[in-house]
């Protein structure tokens, strides 16, 4: 199998110079490339806007689920003060999925800030060599005869070519990223909407079952314990959970 | 010989350095072929490295094609495949008709 550096770049090569054989008039081509990237830039700098617009709704949404994790944490202690513990356990539970979610979006939204800058420096690069182009194709005009034009417009074109399908491709991923973590936070949303207490009452959906999954990870135990003992509401902590921390 | 980072730009890597590449970039296709996703990682990381601190990088005003491209480090296994089907994956960019 031939390596994966030299498949990969005779694939792009492949894909942006079959256009170019079937020029006629190298002029022509030359001014239709120019205005042809121009207008792929726009398109670039528009995908960048978009990842941008993106990451800030979620950093929107970020707040939103870190106040939900104060209501939950409230909740917990209201129904602990009134008695309910199958509530406050209930309330401690969804606090404890939404957190881990929240940590994990935010790791995500930390790699996507990298990948931004990465972004903006390719977009930047993109411009400088489009105007590169632009005063070679004078160059060329007036100083080549048409065969070595289509031989100097082909290398140029494939080398802008190369580097607009690099950066396009870094905005897909960034979007699609985005995308994820935006369903990942609205999944999210979803699941806190319904967070009064009544609702926790209710049981046997996806939601409920994986909310029950965690709790038996012990850290809702621990949390529970942990406010009892803030509340002073009398109850002793669960042998099983003094064994944790013993 | 001038290498391509992808998402990040091309560098002008000599000879003494290709023999190193080429070993990495077939641990590349091997994790690819075996379906390794973590080696995959780990190698195109290695491949990564060794072009930033080996190569010198290109003025952005350079407009030569790459020799070689490379992906970016967190490829995963679907798009590595997608990427090495013909044509896929790689933005539809029109450069002249």
């Amino acid at each position: 199998m031939p390596g994966l550096m030299a498949r990969l770049s005779l694939i792009f090569k492949a894909k942006f110079s079959k256009a170019l054989d079937r020029a006629e008039n190298p002029n022509e081509t030359l001014d239709y490339s120019y205005e042809e990237q121009l207008r792929q830039l726009q398109n670039v700098k528009r995908g960048i806007a978009d990842v941008t617009t993106a990451k800030k709704r979620l950093e929107m949404q970020y707040t939103t689920m870190q106040q939900q994790v104060d209501k939950l944490d409230g909740q917990a202690r209201q129904a602990l003060q009134a008695g309910h513990e199958d509530l406050a356990r209930e309330a401690l539970t969804r606090k404890t999925a939404v957190q881990a979610q929240l940590e994990a979006i935010m790791t995500q939204g930390q790699q996507l800030e990298a990948q931004q800058q990465k972004l903006v420096d390719g977009e930047k690069t993109l411009a400088a060599k489009i105007e590169a182009f632009r005063s070679q194709k004078e160059v060329i005009k007036a100083q080549y005869s048409a065969a070595e034009a289509q031989v100097r417009i082909g290398e140029a074109a494939t080398g802008i070519g190369e580097h607009m399908a690099d950066v396009g491709m870094a905005v897909q991923r960034a979007k699609d990223k985005t995308d994820q973590m935006q369903a990942r936070a609205s999944a999210i949303d979803e699941l806190t909407a319904a967070g009064s207490l009544e609702d926790f009452t209710s049981s046997g959906d996806d939601i409920d079952r994986q909310l029950a999954q965690i709790s038996q990870g012990g850290q809702v135990d621990d949390e529970l314990a942990k406010m009892k003992a803030e509340l002073g509401t009398g109850a002793e902590p669960s042998k099983e959970i003094e064994g944790e921390k013993a | 010989m001038i290498v391509r980072l992808m998402g990040e730009g091309q560098f002008r890597v000599d000879d003494a350095l290709l023999t190193r590449l080429n070993e990495l970039d077939a641990e590349v296709s091997r994790a690819v072929e075996q379906g390794d996703e973590r080696a995959l990682w780990t190698s195109l990381q290695a491949l990564a490295d060794a072009v930033r601190e080996g190569g010198e990088k290109l003025a952005d005003a350079d407009l030569r094609p790459s020799d070689a491209i490379i992906p970016p480090e967190d490829l995963s296994l679907e798009e590595a495949r997608e990427l090495l089907a013909d044509e896929g994956f790689i933005p539809d960019v029109p450069v002249a008709s």
